[in-house]
């Protein structure tokens, strides 16, 4: 029996696992329109390789990774792209972003998959821009390029790889499904990442109310052929972070702003694991994923359904939404969010669709005056004080929020679970946190534009000195031309003002037939506005004419 | 009485000794003060604090010689961090002057006749082009400062306003909906 | 020792210069808006006061005597004035901002009620060097802790929901007042 190290803080929430996780998981059926989002991962947002009226094929590459911290996005199926263009997508802001939008053309014909069966032989390098090539992400729900997290820095070892297999949100059983029912496929996509690793241990962290899924690792983990150690790990949210995983299983604490890897361990969530197997076994790109639908719908259960999937297609997929419905969550209920637009399609990082009803998801109460119980900080797993930040997030005091080390919240929401003067604490700091980011963004522009006009204030100074100097040679010159030669000189200059006066003259002349550029084929009612515009200017000219002759 | 005027003098002297080597010892080369406050101001290089761009205004503030609430593009926030950094009380922007939302300048491509004015008025070489040639942008770069605009002979500059995208997109203020008690 | 102990003890809390003698009230008010401030203030002020009362003591006993006793104040006020001039050179050097920050209330140290109030109180009270440069030490101690505590506080209630006519200044007096009734509980803690 492992040693476990119960992190601090946390809650154990109703878990509503019963109603998804008793049906084996279902294969959505081919849907007549798929929209697949750019920005489907932390970073870059791909960048779109195909246009309106291109046909792709199923798993053919439909946005390239966009900078080191990007990764692809890929066709669900055949088909013929509709449009390029911001479409609503998943996100608590409900704004629209670049997606593609794909007409399925019913063959679902794939791409030739090049399978990656010879990994062991190729090159790490190599073997990590297939796994980008082929859009692999976390599908936690942080959804980080897992190129990335493959790749172990020459100086950091990384000894420990942990598989977060905890699923503490309720109501979500995706990853438990899986883990059931893939144990196999999952454990395969494991032995990629500890090779890539070089990981000397494995621990799968199973919550403990998961015993099916526990067995079924734990049978196939006997045949794995690789150090490998299934957990289980007492039920209580939040144990699926990777910050309380990794300090549950080691007992290694995360310093404030490191990475996991600064302390030696890696952790993939199952599903990752799994489109990783997929990706090795088959070469299939990430264009498929398990998400549970349950809440307020006839059917709850685990559905297999491609990336690009709308959400509204979804839910009728599970039975669709029963009478009373009052919304839908995207996420778990502690950290999900509500969902503005049902069209908004089915995205690597979505995990669950929660269709809310007013009896299992009353609307929050009225939030009452903070008492100073302290029950938030007992409830943090990150050892923060949530009153102290809310303090500071609602007066705005954004320098003493981050004193108080605003940016190691989680954003778990056990503080406003726990709440009993039920504040949203939670909105404030993630309001808090984007306004800081916010700021950053500003003083990274504003000293950009400050190098930049530096460099202008040097630059006309420079243009200047040099016009200068030209100048004092010219003078130079001319003065000893003239000392030279005063004879000569009228006649001469007289010739030069007659050049000047022609040149001037034919100046004009082409000045009046000059015709703006780049004016054909213009619409008429941009024609009718430069025909404006040019009138206004000979207005001008006009006037400036006259009162050159009343000065005259 | 004598006694007194030379106790009174000699301590007068050796004080003043120690000031003058102190007022040598510890000599201000110069004031670090500025670029704190110029780290604060946007660097939008608007001008219209009614210095010539940021580094002035900042060197302005620094001598007393002008107040701070004199930069439209900071706005309310940029009053208030200037105030905390000086210890002063934090005032409304100075009359007439407002902020607005950021935005950044667009050339309309249809209309643009090459004349490399607004190239030379931009503060921060954001605009690209050369004589005759159509001039465009560079969005990443333009702070909004509007200085483009009135060189112009063809008025086909115009400002538009950033929409929030979802990379930019912030959470709101927690705004609490108020809820009558009772319908009459 | 213990006399020396119970002095210094007496001068911070009891006998605080602030809350029970109400001296140096002009820049408890005027600079404890921030708590950086208030320290930087706090430790030029113990610094001036530490090194003003040896010296004083130093310019009564050697220098003036009793017969020119008639010179205390005159000489007090030169040598505090110097001290505080020399301060405000080496922050000025060391710190532009919190220089700035402390504005006039920098050289206002030497008209300050509590630096002067110190070395001639521990004349009044005939004290040995030692315990002279104790009690400028103490009172200086009492002055900071005091200064930085009620930085402290208002610097949360500048994030407090206080109703709009008690912000600023009010509640700064109304917090002041409490303070001071506070530290009236320390009068028992020595004879």
């Amino acid at each position: 029996m492992r040693k476990l190290y119960p992190f601090p803080g946390g809650v154990h929430p109703p878990e509503h696992k019963s109603e998804s996780n008793g049906r084996p998981i279902a294969q959505a059926p081919l849907l007549p329109r798929y929209v697949v989002p750019l920005r489907q991962h932390i970073g870059n947002p791909a960048k779109p390789v195909v246009k309106v009226g291109d046909r792709v094929l199923k798993g053919q590459m439909i946005g390239q990774p966009d900078g080191y911290v990007s990764t692809a996005v890929h066709a669900p199926t055949s088909g013929r792209v509709v449009a390029v263009a911001p479409q609503p997508v998943p996100h608590p802001s409900g704004i629209a972003d670049l997606a593609i939008a794909i007409e399925a053309d019913g063959e679902d014909r794939a791409i030739e998959y090049q399978p990656l069966l010879d990994w062991r032989s190729m090159d790490p390098s190599t073997l990590r821009n297939r796994i980008r090539d082929l859009g692999l992400a976390g599908l936690g729900g942080a959804v980080f390029p897992s190129y990335i997290k493959l790749n172990p820095k020459a100086a950091a070892r990384i000894p420990t790889l942990i598989l977060n297999g905890a699923e503490c949100e309720p109501w979500i059983t995706c990853d438990d499904r899986l883990m059931r029912e893939r144990p196999h496929d999952i454990l395969r996509g494991i032995a990629v990442m500890q090779a890539l690793l070089h990981a000397e241990e494995v621990l799968v962290g199973i919550e403990d109310n998961k015993p099916e899924a526990m067995a079924a690792m734990q049978a196939a983990a006997e045949h794995c052929g690789f150090p490998l150690e299934v957990v289980a790990v007492p039920t209580q949210y939040p144990a699926g972070g990777g910050k309380q995983l990794t300090y549950l299983l080691t007992g290694k604490e995360t310093p404030s702003g490191a990475l996991s890897t600064d302390i030696g361990v890696q952790v993939f969530n199952i599903g990752t694991a799994y489109s990783l197997y997929r990706a090795i076994e088959f070469g299939e790109p990430v264009i498929s994923r398990v998400v549970t639908v349950t809440g307020h719908v006839a059917e709850p259960q685990n559905i297999e359904v491609r990336i690009g999937t709308p959400i509204a297609d979804l839910i009728r997929l599970a039975g669709g939404e029963l009478a009373g419905a009052s919304g839908r969550l995207i996420g778990g209920p502690m950290m999900g969010f509500d969902l503005r637009d049902d069209a908004a399609p089915v995205t690597k990082s979505v995990n669950c669709v929660i269709v809310k009803n007013p009896i299992l998801f009353p609307p929050p109460p009225p939030p009452m005056p903070c008492i100073r119980c302290g029950e938030c900080a007992r409830a943090c797993p990150a050892l923060l004080q949530p009153f102290e930040l809310y303090w500071y997030a609602k007066a705005r005091d954004f320098g003493k929020a981050q004193g108080y080390q605003l940016f190691d919240c989680i954003e778990c929401g056990c503080c406003s679970y726990v709440c009993p003067s039920h504040i949203p604490l939670v909105d404030y700091f993630r309001y808090g946190k984007s306004e800081i980011w916010a700021r950053e963004r500003e003083m990274q522009a504003a000293e950009q534009a400050r190098k930049r006009h530096e460099f202008h204030l040097f630059r006309e100074e420079r243009e200047k000195q040099e016009k200068a100097d030209k100048l004092a040679a010219k003078a130079a010159e001319r003065l000893k031309q003239g000392a030279a030669a005063p004879a000569t000189a009228d006649p001469e200059a007289e010739r030069k003002k007659a050049i000047l006066q022609a040149a001037i003259e034919r100046a004009q002349k082409a000045k009046a037939n000059i015709q703006p550029r780049n004016v054909d084929n213009v619409p008429p009612d941009v024609q009718h506005e430069i025909a404006e515009i040019e009138a206004r200017r000979a207005r001008l000219r006009e006037a400036a004419h006259a009162q050159d002759e009343d000065k005259a | 009485m004598i006694t007194a005027i030379l106790i009174m003098a000699g301590g007068g002297l050796l004080l003043g000794a120690v000031l003058g080597w102190a007022s040598v010892r510890y000599r201000v080369q110069e004031d670090p003060l500025v670029e704190k406050i110029d780290a604060i101001l946007p660097q939008t290089q608007c001008g219209q604090c009614g210095f010539p761009g940021c580094k002035p205004y900042a060197e302005a503030i620094a001598k007393g010689e002008a107040d701070i609430n004199r930069c439209p593009p900071g706005g309310e926030d940029g009053v208030k961090r200037l105030a905390e950094l000086l210890g002063v009380d934090p005032k409304p922007l100075d009359e007439g002057l407002e902020h607005k939302p950021k935005a950044v300048a667009v050339i309309d491509e249809n209309l643009c006749i090459g004349c490399t004015l607004c190239i030379q008025a931009c503060p921060v070489d954001a605009i690209v082009g050369a004589a005759k040639q159509m001039h465009v942008i560079i969005a990443d770069q333009c702070t909004g400062c509007e200085l483009c605009l009135p060189p112009c002979p063809v008025e086909c500059i115009h400002m538009e306003v950033i929409r929030e995208d979802i990379s930019r997109w912030k959470w709101r203020y927690p705004v609490i909906p108020l809820h009558p008690v009772r319908q009459a | 020792m213990q006399d020396y102990l119970l002095l210094l003890i007496g001068t911070v809390f009891v006998n605080n210069i602030v809350m029970s003698k109400i001296l140096g009230l002009c820049p408890f008010m005027g600079v404890s808006r921030k708590l950086e401030t208030s320290l930087g203030l706090g430790a030029a002020t113990a610094f001036v006061l530490t090194l003003a009362s040896g010296a004083s003591y130093i310019i009564d006993t050697y220098l003036l005597g009793p017969e020119l006793g008639y010179l205390r104040t005159l000489s007090f006020i030169v040598t505090i004035a110097a001290i505080v001039g020399f301060t405000e050179m080496f922050i000025k050097k060391t710190s532009p901002v919190l220089f700035r920050v402390l504005g006039i209330y920098l050289p206002l140290i030497t008209t300050n009620c509590a630096v002067l109030g110190i070395p001639l109180l521990s004349v009044m009270q005939g004290y040995n060097f030692v315990e002279a440069l104790l009690f400028g030490l103490g009172g200086a101690l009492g002055f900071s802790l005091v200064l930085i505590l009620f930085a402290a506080m208002r610097e949360r209630l500048e994030a407090a929901d206080v109703p709009p006519v008690f912000r600023g200044t009010s509640i700064a007096m109304v917090t002041a007042g409490l303070m001071s009734l506070a530290f009236l509980g320390f009068s028992g803690l020595i004879k």
